[in-house]
């Protein structure tokens, strides 16, 4: 009885769906693997140590910033020449 | 202070994004356009109930699988470079993207991740009605995700719906619908979307090619080719007229692109297209040198593509450069000028505006609101420097049109011969077709150079430069991380063609 009232359960019948999912994964497994390693990289390294957001870390407020780029947009250009 | 900016970093900044976005693009199209043709099989085995296209659809959804595992998240690099690289640029763009993105992130992001789960996993555990509308809406989830995005990128190229806020250094969208909604914006979605199927089929056409040849999986191959080159030349002949539309676009909106496309230094009415050249390496907008070494021609051909209408002009680099009177067209150097007006009276603004002298700061915003529509124009020093790159961007669009028209050829020979029933027998061809996948690349590769390259200096047509979007840092740091990423994305590669070439290797699953 009780059985049959957690297999009606929508929410029980969702969640047996995916784990069994995941648990019959065979070529998934070594996907999501490669995935988490990929996210890992992308987010626990790069970004933590080599893509800091300039603005963010730089300044603390919107105005700052605005002012930052501001007078990034109005300083005087010397040279704009670009390797074609 | 005066600086000079750091062009060595600009340009390892540019390398390394387009070395990104290039990576990026190996995996996206396919995952965009299989999954369509998936939801073809599919659809056909609920119809027939044949466990042939059961395995046949089975086996297609696990190499999507694959494409889709290895390529996901690398595009949120670009984001990443955004921020660190490109923070004026991203600064200023910040409004008018925040929302396309939003709604690409929370629209696609639950698309995807409710039914790709039913997708993969739904085989006998749901109906197959509903297992059937899931395939479906993973494949209209996939492209919804590239909307916004695309949205994003027509925005650069044709900056419509905004207007640029000189307190906050802001581009704030006006009209949402002009954005979204722009025939840029529309013109490259379906170009991209439509082509990103002809790569799709182009890739079952080269795998089931090899299963013919070895006389693997024979029957799956057969069916797999038919509904693919079908689809395939559907798409081809579409992605055909589409792309005639984003030229016509292009004119309007980039005509510098389109001319240095076309290798078209002088204006002409009645231009003529150059099917195939050589462009002559020493040529500049500044001198006599012929455009080309060889060159092929149809006459008035650039012309009704441009324009639409006959006996009209199209502008080459050299008017658009330096103007010209006679057709009306403003030249990059009376550009220049404006554009210098326009931040000159930024800059007095701004110092008015801390002086709290509010009737000069008043007069100079409204000098600024007269010439902002230059305002990129006033960081070039040379009205030469707004041509960008024209061999690459003429050779990129070159490969892309004859590779395109191939394509439309090698569909009608598929979809011909399976129909004949005389495909196996077709050695030379399936040989050739293993390789299509790859040309198939190189296509879809040779357009974003055309729409990337083709659009230089401006990281937003007209009013910003790369130069001036870029964040103020040591080349140093940007060369370190270009390494870096070149060495993460080909382990990424090699993981794909490794896993892949697996799994194609093993073939479908036997009942």
């Amino acid at each position: 009885m009780e059985q049959m009232i957690a297999n009606n359960n929508p929410f029980v019948r969702v969640y047996r769906f995916y784990r069994d999912g995941f648990r019959n994964m065979t070529l998934g497994k070594t996907l999501w693997k490669i995935i988490f390693i990929k996210l890992f990289i992308f987010f626990g390294v790069l970004k933590l140590f080599f893509f800091p957001d300039f603005l963010a870390t730089q300044f603390s407020t919107d105005e700052q910033r605005a002012d930052h780029v501001l007078g990034e947009l109005t300083r005087p250009v010397q040279s704009t020449t670009l390797s074609k | 202070m005066i600086e000079n900016f750091d062009l060595t970093m600009v340009n390892w900044a540019r390398a390394q994004f387009a070395l990104t976005a290039a990576y990026h693009w190996l995996f996206v199209p396919l995952t965009l356009g299989i999954t369509w043709i998936i939801a073809f099989y599919h659809t056909i085995y609920v119809k027939t109930g044949s466990e042939e296209w059961k395995r046949l659809t089975k086996f297609w959804m696990k190499l999507f699988g694959v494409n889709f595992a290895i390529g996901v998240a690398t595009g949120i690099i670009m984001e990443f470079e955004f921020g660190t690289n490109w923070s004026n640029y991203s600064w200023m763009v910040g409004d008018i993207f925040g929302a396309p993105l939003a709604i690409e992130g929370i629209v696609a992001f639950f698309l995807e991740a409710t039914f790709f789960a039913v997708m993969f996993f739904g085989w006998n555990r749901v109906s197959k009605g509903f297992h059937l509308f899931a395939t479906w809406m993973v494949a209209v989830g996939s492209n919804l995700s590239a909307v916004w995005i695309l949205v994003a990128n027509a925005w650069m190229q044709y900056p419509v719906g905004q207007e640029f806020n000189p307190d906050t250094a802001r581009f704030e969208m006006q009209s949402f619908s002009d954005v979204a909604l722009s025939p840029y914006a529309i013109a490259k979605f379906v170009h991209t979307t439509s082509s990103s199927m002809m790569v799709a089929a182009l890739f079952i056409l080269s795998i089931s090619s090899w299963y013919l040849l070895r006389n693997r999986h024979v029957i799956m191959a057969k069916r797999s080719i038919i509904v693919a080159s079908a689809l395939g030349l559907v798409a081809s002949v579409f992605v055909m007229f589409n792309g005639d539309e984003s030229a016509y676009q292009i004119a309007k909106a980039q005509p510098m692109k389109l001319a240095a496309f076309e290798g078209l230094w002088e204006g002409e009415t009645n231009a003529g297209l150059v099917a195939a050249g050589l462009v002559n390496m020493d040529k500049r907008v500044d001198n006599d040198e012929p455009a080309f070494d060889f060159e092929l021609k149809i006459p008035g051909l650039l012309t009704l593509m441009a324009n639409r209408s006959w006996g009209t002009f199209v502008p080459g680099m050299k008017d658009l450069v330096y103007g010209n009177e006679e057709q009306g067209i403003m030249g990059a150097q009376q550009k220049m000028e404006e554009g210098k007006l326009a931040l000159a009276h930024l800059q007095s603004y701004q110092q008015a505006k801390k002086e709290g002298d509010a009737l000069t700061a008043e007069a100079h915003l409204n000098s600024f609101n007269k010439y902002k529509e230059y305002l990129g124009y006033g960081y070039l020093q040379t009205p030469e420097e707004a041509v960008p790159p024209v061999a690459l961007s003429f050779y990129a669009f070159h490969v892309m049109v004859a590779l395109g028209t191939l394509f439309i050829l090698i569909f009608v020979a598929y979809f011909f011969f399976s129909i004949k029933g005389t495909l196996e027998n077709k050695k030379l061809l399936l040989a050739g077709g293993t390789l299509l996948y790859i040309l198939s690349m190189v296509a879809s590769q040779a357009g974003w150079i055309v729409a990337e390259v083709g659009r230089q200096p401006w990281a937003i047509q007209g009013l910003l430069p790369v130069t001036v979007a870029r964040t103020n840092l040591t080349a140093g740091t940007v060369q370190t991380t270009f390494w870096m990423f070149l060495g993460i994305f080909t382990v990424l590669l090699l993981a794909e063609i490794s896993i892949m070439a697996k799994q194609i290797s093993i073939g479908p699953e036997e009942n």
